[in-house]
């Protein structure tokens, strides 16, 4: 297996054209910004835990793209592989976040108060709202690369920062490998419950090895506040509900996330972050906040417009199919979340989507009677 | 040796911490994988860098198998069968019917001394076959290698291939610059290999940057044909309609010589030694590394009470008429040897035509309603 720099010193007595890999047929991200001389100054390096350049790319060599979305193509495998392989990532990061330079310094903020309005989004459209992040412990490579020893010391820190959550953020881990049929039931009908990756764009990176080891859900009684443990990040925070009323699901995503953290401090661990890249995750796409807020919302007319692209578009947004990122829209519901996710706070972007989807609703309200949206335009945010 | 940094890093964590939940597993690997081996082999490293982790990661990923018991274990280079010995030795030995450390491998590629076989009723025997594979010394196996290795590895099967000549010349597809109708004909002559799908090798890392370096090699007559870096360096096939099993084994056996001798000139021969045979990715493959059958007609000894034990017997296996992980379909069985290591080449191939010989005689017997109690084999 390439995962680690168990090979990288052998693999030098091949010329650098030997080893580049033949990305002619590739459309991502990697294969835009890798150049052979780039290939020639990388391959040497590794991070301090042995993660190298070819393991940074595998993923991205393996599938040379996807028909719904222009994929990344590249993991990083600790903190320290967006340090030792900037010539790479940080092109990367660049074309990705909308021309985010390597100077640029990114903004936190995870104070709800700031957010405005956001608690009526008519439920006639608006389905169910939904806010999530990662977060990545600091001292740990991440999954594309941690081994079982590091896995379990995550799941098991996890475990202990969540058992000490109280009041309506009280609830109960369950582990991949030992829940009853029941319990996977429930999770299932609760849609909670991930299973076991299938996409290549993930398998390829070495994300689901010794899958179910130290897998595993946590989720509020209350079943609006999850935690997923070791899937494709460390952790992924979810704070979810029915129904229209982002600022809620926002507010107590906020509060959660912030008491997860101080309990996880209290242990001596961290979450990972940088003024420059802000929380870092396995995947670049999910620099900066880590966050994708959106709504499950129906627009069967204004998805049939022709402008509706160029309104996501402006407003900062983008739609998927209701079963995540790499489906397709089914009867007219659509999954809208901001695009964005570095050099924007958390609150401006769920701001964004507040806002974004307000107008939505209101333009697929103008479609049903037959008017015009025109005067709604917006402009590019 | 190559400082191989992430094990090292690994250490830091206790056996405890690392050694892997094997409770639902059913798999060679599982079966002798204790923490005190793991705990004294998760140190080490092969000079190109395999680690422990790396040679057991798909039997971890992969529990079982509803057909087949599978080995959950593979090779990243030559070495790892000797640095990893105290996990192998016992795989090897109950995979292969008790072969012990000190055991010797007979090879014998001479196809004279097999003894009939250009007579299996074509009637019954649809098709036969002979397939090996081959690893070419100085590179490092599927699992583990580069794109340079592979590339390496292609250039130089490419070359020796491209000068065989008579009944063996032919031509090189690359896999990833064949034509649609290339493709479609490769498809339609049962040739073309394809991705792995089988999380058994994609968990092994073998299918990595696909399909880069990879390609199938057949002669003019599409009798011998070879593939390059799929689950082993080389896979060397012979295969033709009917039964004449001894004709199949002949163009085999010269062809893997001429191959051999080519490659030897390049000082690149091919991995082998007195105890192990030929070395593969998978431990099931060493020895011999030699799969000899054919698809034939069963369709009333298949469902006869006493088939798995005369296959037992006669030290053949079943298959689906797909492969390895596959079903059989209208009662036509891929039939061949069991066996791969501790006994010859020739060995192999002349229990497959004894054994097919009896088991067509016995199918032929019970479509006259008659019985075969009296033709049952002893144990070989």
């Amino acid at each position: 297996m390439p995962f680690g720099n168990t090979h990288n010193q052998t693999k030098m007595k091949y010329s650098s054209e030997q080893e580049y890999p033949d990305l002619s047929k590739h459309n991502n991200h990697m294969a835009k910004v890798l150049t052979p001389a780039m290939y020639e100054r990388l391959r040497s390096k590794q991070t301090p835990s042995g993660f190298t350049l070819d393991d940074v790319i595998q993923t991205g060599v393996d599938n040379p793209g996807h028909p719904f979305i222009m994929t990344v193509g590249c993991v990083a495998g600790d903190e320290e592989t967006y340090e030792v392989f900037k010539d790479l990532l940080d092109p990367v990061i660049e074309d990705r976040h909308g021309g985010y330079k390597p100077t640029d310094k990114h903004k936190t903020d995870l104070n709800s108060g700031n957010l405005k309005g956001g608690d009526d989004l008519d439920p006639n459209y608006v389905l169910s709202s939904r806010v999530r992040t990662g977060r990545s412990i600091r001292g740990f490579s991440l999954p594309p690369h941690c081994s079982r020893g590091e896995r379990r010391a995550v799941e098991k820190l996890s475990i202990e920062a969540l058992a000490s959550l109280s009041g309506d953020l009280k609830g109960k881990y369950y582990a991949l490998k030992n829940m009853t049929d029941a319990e996977q039931q429930q999770l299932i009908d609760d849609h909670f419950l991930f299973d076991k990756p299938v996409s290549p764009l993930l398998l390829a990176s070495g994300m689901a090895r010794d899958w179910p080891d130290a897998r595993g859900i946590w989720h509020n009684d209350n079943k609006t506040f999850l935690v997923w443990v070791n899937e494709e990040d460390h952790l992924r925070v979810i704070s979810m509900q029915k129904g229209g009323n982002m600022k809620e699901v926002f507010t107590r995503f906020c509060t959660g996330l912030t008491k997860i953290e101080s309990l996880f401090k209290e242990r001596s661990h961290e979450f990972m972050w940088n003024e420059h890249l802000g929380y870092v995750l396995t995947c670049p796409s999910n620099l900066g906040t880590g966050l994708r807020a959106g709504v499950h919302v129906k627009l069967p007319n204004l998805s049939k417009n022709t402008k509706f692209e160029e309104v996501l578009k402006k407003l900062r947004l983008q739609k998927r199919g209701t079963g995540g990122v790499d489906t397709a829209a089914v009867g007219g519901v659509f999954d809208i979340s901001n695009a964005d996710r570095l050099g924007f706070s958390e609150v401006e972007l769920v701001q964004m989507v507040v806002d974004g989807v307000k107008l939505l609703v209101d333009m697929e309200k103008r479609l049903e009677k037959g008017q015009s949206i025109d005067d709604l335009m917006p402009a590019q945010k | 040796m190559t400082k191989n940094c992430h094990n090292d890093y690994k250490m830091k964590f206790s056996v405890d911490d690392e050694y892997p939940d094997l409770t639902k597993h059913n798999n060679h690997m599982a079966k002798v994988l204790s923490k005190e081996i793991y705990g004294k082999l998760r140190s080490k490293s092969t000079p190109s860098g395999f680690t422990v982790d790396d040679v057991i990661q798909t039997g971890v990923d992969n529990p079982g198998h509803p057909f087949i018991m599978t080995v959950g274990c593979v090779a990243g280079d030559e070495e790892s069968y000797e640095v990893f010995k105290d996990l192998l030795d016992p795989i090897i030995s109950d995979r292969h019917g008790g072969y012990k450390p000190t055991d010797k491998h007979k090879t014998d590629l001479n196809f004279e001394n097999l003894k009939g076989g250009d007579d299996l009723d074509p009637n019954y025997v649809l098709s036969s076959r002979v397939r090996t594979g081959r690893s070419i010394k100085g590179f490092t196996l599927p699992p583990h290698n580069s794109r340079g290795e592979r590339r390496a590895i292609q250039n130089l099967s490419i070359e020796a291939l491209s000068s065989l000549e008579g009944e063996f010349k032919g031509k090189y597809y690359p896999l990833d610059g064949m034509t649609d109708a290339e493709q479609e004909q490769l498809i339609a002559d049962h040739f073309l290999f394809d991705k792995p799908v089988s999380p058994l090798l994609t968990c092994a890392g073998m299918a990595r940057d696909w399909p880069d370096a990879r390609g199938i090699w057949h002669n003019d007559n599409k009798t011998f044909l070879v593939w390059v870096n799929e689950e082993d360096h080389l896979r060397v096939i012979s295969m033709q309609k009917g039964g004449n099993m001894k004709e199949v084994f002949r163009r085999f056996c010269v062809g893997l010589q001429k191959i051999e001798e080519i490659f030897k000139k390049h000082n690149h021969g091919f991995m082998w030694n007195e105890h192990l045979g030929y070395i593969l990715t998978c431990p099931s493959n060493l020895g011999t590394g030699l799969r000899g059958g054919v698809h034939v007609k069963l369709p009333k000894l298949s469902t006869h009470a006493k088939f798995e034990e005369i296959l037992t017997r006669l030290r053949l296996q079943k298959r689906g008429t797909g492969g390895v992980d596959t079903a059989s379909v209208g009662g036509v069985f891929d039939i061949s040897n069991a066996d791969r290591l501790g006994s010859s080449e020739v060995d192999q191939v002349q229990l497959v035509v004894d054994g097919v010989k009896l088991m067509v005689e016995m199918e032929k017997k019970l479509e006259k309603g008659e019985s075969i109690d009296g033709m049952i084999p002893a144990q070989k």
